[in-house]
């Protein structure tokens, strides 16, 4: 992995443009890629053949019952929402606060994003019970129940996702369009298509500036949104442990500090079987990339310090039961696993510039996504197995929850089809911005727009 | 003849009833009909099980029209009677006037369980899926465990009908909250909602008797039941639209539930009829997890008198207790 250069003139800036051009174009995939989506695609139809199950029977498939009637489904939507926030804050955050280092990954964290906040939108409709009565949220939804204001947040997030995505990507798209020789009429036709007839014109540019600004300064209040009003879902009941006026900024760091481990593993992936990104994806992003993680995962330390100490402390009535559950009773093992290997150790390793390289830096943001996704199922479940009334006059199968193959089946599909999305993506679109990663490093505006698509 | 039927339990508490107040007298008119109805009662429950299409038995049973007259029909040709049809629309409105409430007196319950048994039976609910919930509770090591009845308390704050993305599930004028299942789109937020563990779903396609797959569905009735919806307690609307109580008032043995208007300041067990106000005074009344804020329209009179040694239930939720739907 070299050091960044800088072009001198000119002459070099345009080959830099053209080398960067070559090394960005998007090809076919080895032998690998092409099993990992062979495997994707299994894992998805084995979900899709327990979803016409579920049709046909009802959640009855599902481990779900009376009193825990919300199960990983929504943990995993929790899930989805909470990585999807990673989109505004590499794209966004880092874009508005002038961060130098971020092109390169900036569209990496938009892939995530999008692909993550469609299959939340999807597996939501996959936990309804009636999923043919969707039209009904719409035809007459009530503006003071938090799911409509989740819908409403969720699908303009995605709107403002994809266009953050779509924007910067036309001019890399007529590339393509311009460039890729050999390929299917299809492939050919979508370039064509999704690329807008983009000239590469000045005008053309300012215009994509200015729109990718404005809409870095509408997803951050709409990205704290979606997961803030994510979390009302549970804080607007009663319940012990989501009656916390915590929720909200809980569940907010938390999941800024899950997209960042998600961006790691993306970016670490792509070097991995693209050696040439290592002349963009550095060292330095690494480095970079492991100090935002400890910060952000020491926020989320705090908040969830702050969410568990306190009421642990006073032990209050029904709050008691929940948290004994969770600290010493039968989710004690989960709950320590989830604190101790996806927070308090990345964040210790993180402290050490040795543990900031790709290989460890990979490691802990695996350690980092498993933890968050239990993380999430620990918020969602041992809270509905704990009601005000005592578990009686239900069956025995409803006192406890055990998810059921189809169930575990239809979340890995979704999670499966999220990553599909980002693979599908990769092999079709240049994963890094060449026209922004040329602007930072210092070539100059006219020629990006004279030699860009060369 | 078949609309004139009432399939209505067989009512000790209500059979010998002579009513002295006037606002008793409309909820006990069922009870003398319900003695006159014993009889047919083993023959409906055939009608219901048994769909089998033959032309004539050659049994006949006796059955009483709503104006009083004894007829003797042919079993097979019983049918069940139509639910109350009140439009999703109408179901909305509540019974112009009324304001409901319920007091339950935890000193008179002996866990006599007719009032779930005559709920399972008119909501047709199987086995697992109860409406009306008998809780043993006990506060304390050293105190006795007493019995507590839990229908759906229909608050009047209440946080289900708050979280409704669809508006499926609605409070009315007269207290009822109720749930348009022709609606419902089965998010289960209302039952995450719920503080009281009230509100039980649909998981798998409802079993619903033959007689009454054809019914026309109406939130009052939840008649017939619908996959993947949310269903709960409803007072029984149906009923008390034709002016009586609803079923687990009047199956219960020991007068523990006392029901009327608030308007009134009236409420009856069938047995006495008494002023709610006066009631709750004197019996120090309470609502269940008053804290909450969720104002419920249901009561507790305390457990005093609590039966010591206690005797519990056989074997607690494992073997079946009821289940009216198929007997016989």
């Amino acid at each position: 992995m070299r050091d960044i250069i800088k072009p001198k003139n000119d002459a070099e800036s345009i080959e830099m443009l053209h080398k960067f051009n070559q090394d960005m174009l998007p090809h076919k995939f080895g032998k690998l890629g092409k099993a990992w989506v062979v495997f994707l695609l299994i894992v998805i139809a084995f979900g899709l053949y327990n979803y016409t199950k579920q049709l046909r029977f009802g959640l009855s498939v599902t481990g779900l019952g009376d009193t825990v009637s919300w199960g990983i489904y929504i943990s995993n939507f929790v899930f989805f929402v909470a990585i999807s926030l990673v989109g505004s804050l590499i794209t966004a955050v880092l874009r508005l606060l002038g961060i130098s280092w971020r092109s390169p990954i900036t569209r990496i964290a938009e892939v995530i994003a999008v692909a993550s906040i469609v299959f939340a939108g999807l597996i939501i409709i996959v936990d309804m019970g009636r999923p043919d009565r969707l039209l009904n949220m719409f035809m007459y939804g009530r503006i003071q129940s938090p799911i409509v204001w989740d819908v409403i947040v969720v699908m303009t997030y995605m709107s403002i996702s994809v266009l953050f995505l779509y924007f910067p990507l036309l001019p890399g798209i007529a590339y393509c369009r311009d460039h890729l020789k050999n390929i299917p009429k299809w492939q050919k036709w979508m370039y064509k298509f999704l690329a807008l007839n983009w000239q590469n014109r000045r005008g053309q540019y300012e215009l994509v500036k200015k729109a990718e600004t404005i809409l870095a300064i509408m997803i951050i209040p709409v990205a704290l949104s979606i997961h803030t009003v994510t979390s009302w879902l549970f804080e607007t009941t009663f319940r012990p442990g989501w009656d916390s006026t915590n929720f909200g900024a809980y569940f907010v760091s938390g999941a800024f500090m899950l997209g960042a481990g998600g961006v790691v593993c993306a970016m670490y992936i792509l070097l991995r079987f693209n050696p040439k990104f290592n002349q963009y994806i550095t060292f330095k992003h690494f480095d970079r990339m492991g100090r935002l993680l400890v910060l952000l995962s020491l926020i989320y330390f705090y908040f969830t310090v702050n969410e568990y100490m306190m009421p642990g402390y006073k032990m209050k009535g029904d709050e008691a039961a929940h948290l004994t559950e969770l600290f010493a009773g039968k989710y004690a093992f989960m709950f320590w696993g989830v604190q101790i290997v996806g927070m308090i150790i990345p964040i210790c390793l993180l402290f050490f510039k040795r543990f900031r390289k790709p290989f460890p830096m990979f490691i802990i943001s695996i350690c980092v996504i498993v933890g968050a996704w239990f993380k999430r199922f620990l918020i969602v479940i041992p809270t509905m197995l704990h009601p005000f009334l005592p578990m009686q006059e239900i069956t025995e199968a409803s006192k406890v929850y055990n998810p059921t193959l189809p169930e575990w089946s239809i979340t890995a599909a979704s999670l499966a089809g999220a990553t599909l999305i980002i693979t599908l993506f990769v092999r079709y679109f240049p994963i890094i911005s060449i026209w922004e990663l040329a602007e930072e490093r210092g070539v100059d505006h006219d020629l990006i727009y004279e030699h860009l698509n060369d | 003849m078949s609309e004139n039927i009432e399939n209505i339990p067989n009512n000790e508490a209500n059979s010998n009833q002579e009513s002295s107040e006037a606002s008793r007298r409309k909820f006990l008119k069922f009870g003398v009909l319900a003695a006159g109805l014993t009889v047919v009662g083993g023959g409906l429950q055939k009608a219901f099980s048994d769909d089998t299409k033959k032309d004539t038995s050659g049994k006949k049973v006796k059955v009483m029209t709503t104006d009083g007259k004894l007829m003797e029909v042919d079993v097979s040709h019983i049918k069940p009677a139509a639910h109350c049809c009140s439009s999703s629309k109408e179901s909305r409105e509540g019974i112009p006037g009324k304001k409901f409430v319920m007091v339950i007196d935890l000193s008179r319950c002996k866990d006599a369980l007719k009032c779930q048994k005559a709920c399972q039976k008119h909501h047709l609910l199987p086995e697992q899926d109860k409406w009306l919930k008998v809780f043993k509770m006990q506060e304390t090591e050293e105190t006795a465990p007493y019995w507590m009845p839990k229908p759906c308390l229909h608050c009047d704050k209440p946080p289900c009908v708050k979280v409704c993305p669809v508006d499926a599930t609605f409070k009315r004028s007269d207290g009822i909250v109720l749930i348009d299942n022709e609606r419902c789109i089965g998010c289960r937020f209302c039952m995450a909602a719920c503080p009281y563990s009230t509100r039980v779903f649909n998981w798998e396609e409802p079993k619903v008797p033959e007689a009454f797959a054809n019914a026309t569905y109406s939130p009052e009735t939840s008649v017939p039941r619908k996959k993947g919806t949310v269903e709960k307690c409803d007072f029984c609307p149906d009923m008390l639209r034709q002016g009586k109580l609803p079923h687990c008032v009047a199956a219960c043995p020991n007068g523990v539930y006392y029901f009327g208007n608030r308007n009134e300041d009236m409420v009856t067990n069938g047995d006495e009829t008494v002023s709610l106000s006066q009631l709750l005074k004197d019996k120090a009344g309470y609502r269940y997890l008053e804290a909450l804020g969720t104002e419920p329209s249901v009561y507790y009179l305390p457990p005093a008198n609590r039966i010591f040694p206690f005797k519990d239930r056989e074997v607690e939720g494992e073997k079946p207790k009821e289940n009216t739907e198929k007997k016989g």
